[in-house]
């Protein structure tokens, strides 16, 4: 199958560090892949030029082959790509449903309109997007009262607004209960599942990594250094020793424990 | 070769004073990230409390003495009013505050005028340095020297403490990161109250040094405001070598201007700050800022929603009283009445700027002025008739904040505030100095309306018919999704950008949309009054728009029209009052301690506990 995303020998320098050193890597529709390593191994690097907001020094980002490296963030959105912040970004001034409002607004290139009565605009569509990841409930309440797993929800349904074919996940449970944590990746797996979407997510939570990944990278110090199922990264060597400086099974044990 | 020396001496004489007040600005700023407008203000106690001083203190140690104990007194006023007055309101809105010095401003220059009067005072000349010293032939001031002399300690003593001292470490700690200084444990209002004690010190002993040179008057504090943001803009905000840079460049840059372009003085200055900011936006030697969000800090803003009809109705009921006017007031309540409106327009333009844009601009009376002049001198000068020349002033005023807009958003927070104050001053100075064309201090008179439009009756309607149009227009335009996609790139840029948004396309749409409805404010105004001047473009107009839009209420719909009702009604009121600059700014003073969120938020906080209104979350509505 063609892969809808291509990386291409992706790198990033800030001055003499390479925050990201010629990585490349494949992503097929409806795979979910995982990308993982130590704090500043490059991850957000890697993530914000392939959603533009930040250019790379090098390389190339094919999306359905065409390529998009250097393309603002709008322009990537534009183009099928949705993403999540790993610190929710939400429009604190506005109800539930007018954050997602807003994103459909911007998909059907109405944000310049000063006629029609906002209110009334795709209320529809944004609330059968606030059903699908379990926020209908809430749709009337101000985004800046909400808690922060509902506001992840909210990232997320924004994120869909557009029916993109790529999603991007900055740490999706980063800050969440344990109990919280699993169900929005089972609420993410479900949607891919039911979508046939591609997700790229970097993950510092191994459960969420091994229970929901099709596919793991790991990045350390700006290179990819494994690349393979989940039960091959998890018996991985190198991967143990960048985790854990050589610590036994803790890494397994990690993820079977939580 | 002399002249060239002799020229050069003065410009750096002249740098210190501006140095030093400059340097306090930067200082204060760097701390606690106000905007210390009110600093111009303390440069001026500087002179008169120096001029007093020098009084009663005899002899060349009683001159030097008396500028030392000026320094000292006014820094003990400025660290008063910190305690006073800012300290209260470092919660508010970081923006917020400049109303507060604003206030401080006008209670400063009616106290002045009290003690000292309104004579302007010549300062008494430097014992044992009254006489001139000729350099390669050319007579250069003994005092100048001494300044030249006495800048350079003041600099090096400043560094001294900031580089060398643990208050310094401190003060440098808190440039960086206050919210870390501020973990660290260290006391953040001591550290506050000190740097404005510093700050406003350096700004007192600016304002006794240049006594001999300039003495002591009651428009020093605006005239030396605008020099000063203009060196700390260049240099670079909280930036201390960058003040000093800025300083000598730009008296240098005036001495000069003085002698080979006498009638662009002021325009070269302008013209150099918009260049270096266009170059560099932070400043020659300023840092990158943070994007601020100016004016959104405290409390979240609430969804906003359509009004409900019970303030459809009273609107239109009031509105309806407003119309008929003309049959139950009298003929000066009707003049009156056409001003406020006038200015509600005005204000209601930078409301929305700021309240839905996020986008603070120090200079909207660049376009309130800019349409007042187009109108203006296509009248007086071209004989154009009023509907044409009224439509020209929007559409005038529109394509400058098309142009400025687009030049002002590449910074953003307080570095995007000073390129708009950069540019209106820049406007300012072309018509003041351009007189040829503008008519320069003496205005353009005689700009009537049309025959149909000419009685006070029939001009009030049609200001009542184009400011109530335009203000119900930005209203429907917040509830459009222009309104929406605005807050969306306000609220979380860069979620907004992820979604689709041209974030900087849409802050210049509303950039454009304020400075047009703006311009039909001036061309409005111009025709009201028959007659136009320099000042409809100076900061104080700008200031105006800013305090009444803060004392309405920035995070409200209705702020910016209710506040310029407000205040144009106080206003007018207190002026038939002696020392009423005195009873606004104490009145100022007294909303932004009592009523942070504004006139209309506090009125909708009275009206919830009164049970009026429904809370804005359902949730907790229902939880009740």
């Amino acid at each position: 199958m063609t892969p809808i995303l291509e990386v291409r020998d992706l790198s990033r320098h800030f001055g003499a560090i390479r925050a990201v050193d010629g990585v490349s890597f494949r992503l097929a529709p409806g795979e979910m892949l995982a990308l993982i390593g130590p704090n500043g191994a490059g991850k957000s690097t890697c993530f914000d030029m392939l959603m533009g907001q930040t250019d790379p020094t090098s390389g190339q980002v094919l999306l359905d082959g065409r390529d998009i490296s250097g393309w603002p963030a709008r322009r990537v959105w534009r183009a099928g790509v949705g993403r999540t912040f790993q610190v929710t970004a939400t429009y604190g001034s506005m109800r539930v449903v007018e954050n997602v409002q807003t994103a459909l607004m911007s998909h059907h290139r109405r944000s310049f309109a000063a006629w029609p009565r906002f209110r009334r605009l795709y209320r529809d569509e944004a609330m059968a997007l606030l059903e699908q990841v379990g926020m209908a409930d809430q749709a009337g309440r101000p985004a800046a009262v909400l808690a922060y797993g509902d506001l992840k929800r909210l990232d997320l349904a924004m994120a869909l607004a557009h029916g993109p074919r790529l999603l991007l996940m900055d740490e999706p449970t980063a800050g969440m209960a344990p109990a919280e944590r699993a169900a929005l990746m089972e609420l993410t797996a479900g949607i891919v599942a039911r979508q046939g979407m591609a997700v790229l997510f970097t993950e510092h939570d191994m459960e969420a990594v091994f229970g929901h990944a099709h596919r793991v990278l790991v990045l350390n110090r700006g290179e990819i250094i494994a690349d393979g199922p989940p039960e091959a990264i998890r018996a991985d060597a190198r991967v143990q020793e960048v985790y854990l400086g050589g610590g036994a099974e803790a890494l397994a044990a990690e993820a079977r424990d939580g | 070769m002399g002249l060239i020396l002799a020229q050069l001496l003065t410009g750096l004489a002249n740098a210190g004073a501006l140095f030093m007040v400059a340097s306090g600005l930067s200082l204060i700023f760097g701390v606690t990230r106000i905007v210390n407008f009110a600093h111009g203000s303390f440069y001026m106690l500087g002179a008169y409390v120096g001029y007093s001083l020098m009084q009663v203190l005899p002899g060349a140690v009683g001159f030097w003495g008396a500028i030392l104990l000026s320094g000292l007194v006014v820094g003990l006023i400025g660290a008063l009013v910190e305690v006073i007055v800012l300290r209260r309101v470092y919660a508010a809105p970081e923006l917020f505050q400049l109303v507060a010095t604003f206030g401080v401003i006008l209670v400063v220059q009616d106290l002045a005028l009290a003690i000292w009067g309104p004579t302007d005072l010549l300062g008494p000349r430097a014992p044992g340095l009254r006489g001139v010293v000729r350099v390669m032939g050319e007579p250069v001031p003994q005092y100048d020297l001494a300044l030249i002399a006495i800048t350079p300690v003041v600099a090096l003593a400043l560094w001294y403490l900031i580089a060398r001292t643990r208050v310094g470490v401190l003060v440098r700690a808190a440039t960086q990161d206050r919210e870390m200084v501020a973990a660290l444990g260290v006391n953040q209002r001591w550290l506050f109250t000190g740097t404005f004690f510093l700050g406003c010190a350096l700004a007192g002993l600016g304002g006794a040094l240049q006594l001999p040179k300039g003495g002591a008057d009651l428009l020093m504090d605006f005239t030396i405001l605008a020099q000063v943001f203009v060196v700390v803009v260049i240099g670079g905000m909280g930036s201390l070598p960058g003040a000093l840079l800025a300083s000598v460049l730009i008296s240098v840059l005036n001495v000069f201007g003085v002698s080979y372009l006498p009638q662009s003085t002021l325009v070269l200055m302008y013209v150099v700050m918009v260049a270096v900011l266009m170059w560099r936006p932070f400043g020659l030697l300023g840092r990158a800022e943070v994007a601020g969000e100016l004016g959104q800090v405290g409390a979240p803003e609430e969804p906003i929603r359509p009004a409900g009809w019970p303030i459809r109705a009273t609107v239109a009921a009031a509105l309806a009283v407003l119309a008929a006017l003309p049959f139950w007031g009298s003929p000066f309540s009707v003049v009156l009445a056409t001003d406020i409106l006038i200015f509600c327009l005005f204000a209601a333009s930078l409301h929305m700027l700021i309240g839905l844009g996020g986008l603070v601009s120090f200079g909207h009376a660049a376009f309130w002025g800019g349409g007042a002049y187009v109108a203006a001198l296509l009248v007086a000068r071209l004989d154009v008739p009023m509907e044409v020349a009224m439509l020209a002033a929007p559409v005038g005023a529109g394509l400058a904040a098309l142009a400025v807009g687009w030049i002002a958003l590449r910074a953003s927070g307080v570095y995007f505030a000073m390129l708009t104050l950069a540019f209106a001053q820049l406007l300012w100075s072309l018509v003041l100095q351009w007189g040829a064309v503008t008519g320069g201090d003496d205005g353009i008179v005689g700009v009537w309306p049309a025959d149909w439009a000419s009685g006070n009756t029939a001009y009030f309607y049609l200001a009542l018919a184009l400011s109530v149009g335009g203000i119900l227009a930005l209203r429907h335009m917040a509830h459009a999704p222009l309104g929406y996609a605005l807050r969306a790139a306000r609220d979380a840029p860069l979620r907004a950008e992820a979604t689709g948004l041209h974030t900087r396309r849409l802050q210049l749409v509303a950039f454009a949309l304020a400075g047009t409805l703006a311009g039909l404010a001036g061309g409005l105004f111009v025709f009201s009054k028959g007659s136009v001047f320099p000042n409809e473009l100076e900061i104080s107009r700008s200031f105006d728009a800013l305090i009444v839009v803060f004392l309405g209420g920035v995070k409200t719909l209705s702020g910016g029209w209710v506040g310029g009702a407000v205040f144009e009604s106080a206003e007018d009121l207190l002026t038939r009052f002696a020392f009423w600059r005195l009873t606004l700014g104490l009145l100022i003073i007294a909303v932004v301690i009592v009523a942070p969120e504004g006139i209309v938020g506090a009125a909708r906080g009275l009206a919830r506990r009164a049970g009026l209104t429904r809370d804005a979350d359902p949730a907790r509505e229902d939880a009740r």
